[in-house]
């Protein structure tokens, strides 16, 4: 099972700007690498990232093997209403991950 | 006493060659070339062709990096982001790795901050690139260089 770690605050003033990090378990294997035999190994990593904020996406990113393992992603956002902010990454070899975070705007 | 001199003279150019043969044989010789042609069309297919200005973009990371598998970068842009002025996009590119893409984020008016963070593999000394594109539809960049001592995931001279 997919591991993530996502940090926000839990509650926010109403138009506070919070940060949010996001940590995905993930290898990120480039497909530039070898075995010792010389048998070139695979792809497998994970090319997108969104997050939405009450079903509204305020968030993407297209991962590449450039990111390092277990990519991690800061952003922001405007704490706009209470509710729940949904994470989701996809990647190669069907993988995916989600997280959903609540959040209390007062 | 002439002779003798050119004989070395050739002597010590044919070995130079012989060493520096097998080195180049495992990436081709324009690699250079290469890797910057295939930088600017990765910037060409953000931005189409459009005029990328200088300025405004922030990369924030060590100039000096130890390990270039994890490699934290912090990119800032000035913008206000409002409805009406706010980053529509923000990439990140290198020129050494075998593809420039890092990274490339869609945020909006409501990120509140045009700031991304994150952990690049970087594969050697060389630049680094972010660019931005506002709700205007222009572009702005920066371009950094930064010092790489361990390299990262290119242990058999792969491209």
């Amino acid at each position: 099972m997919a591991r993530v770690v996502v940090t926000l605050p839990a509650t926010a003033r109403k138009g506070e700007v919070i940060e949010i990090r996001t940590l995905a378990g993930h290898e990120m294997e480039t497909g530039f690498r070898r075995t010792e035999l010389g048998v070139a190994i695979p792809r497998d990593i994970i090319t997108s990232f969104r997050c939405t904020y009450n079903g509204v996406e305020v968030f993407r990113a297209e991962l590449h093997p450039a990111l390092a393992a277990n990519p991690l992603i800061t952003f922001h956002t405007v704490a706009t209403e209470s509710g729940k902010l949904e994470f989701r990454w996809t990647g190669d070899k069907g993988y995916t991950a989600t997280h959903v975070a609540q959040i209390t705007v007062v | 006493m002439t002779t003798r001199m050119t004989t070395r003279r050739t002597f010590l150019a044919l070995a130079a060659g012989a060493v520096a043969a097998p080195a180049l044989a495992q990436l081709p010789p324009n690699i250079v070339a290469l890797r910057r042609a295939a930088l600017d069309e990765a910037i060409r297919k953000v931005t189409g062709g459009a005029p990328v200005r200088t300025g405004r973009v922030k990369i924030d990371m060590p100039p000096l990096i130890d390990n270039g598998n994890a490699v934290p970068v912090e990119i800032t842009v000035e913008s206000p982001m409002t409805a009406a002025d706010h980053v529509r996009t923000i990439h990140f590119f290198t020129e050494k790795n075998p593809q420039p893409n890092v990274i490339g984020a869609t945020l909006g008016p409501r990120a509140g901050r045009a700031r991304l963070a994150t952990r690049a593999r970087i594969a050697d000394t060389g630049q680094v690139i972010a660019l931005a594109q506002m709700s205007d539809g222009s572009f702005w960049m920066e371009r950094i260089e930064v010092v790489v001592t361990l390299s990262a995931c290119l242990e058999d001279g792969l491209i």
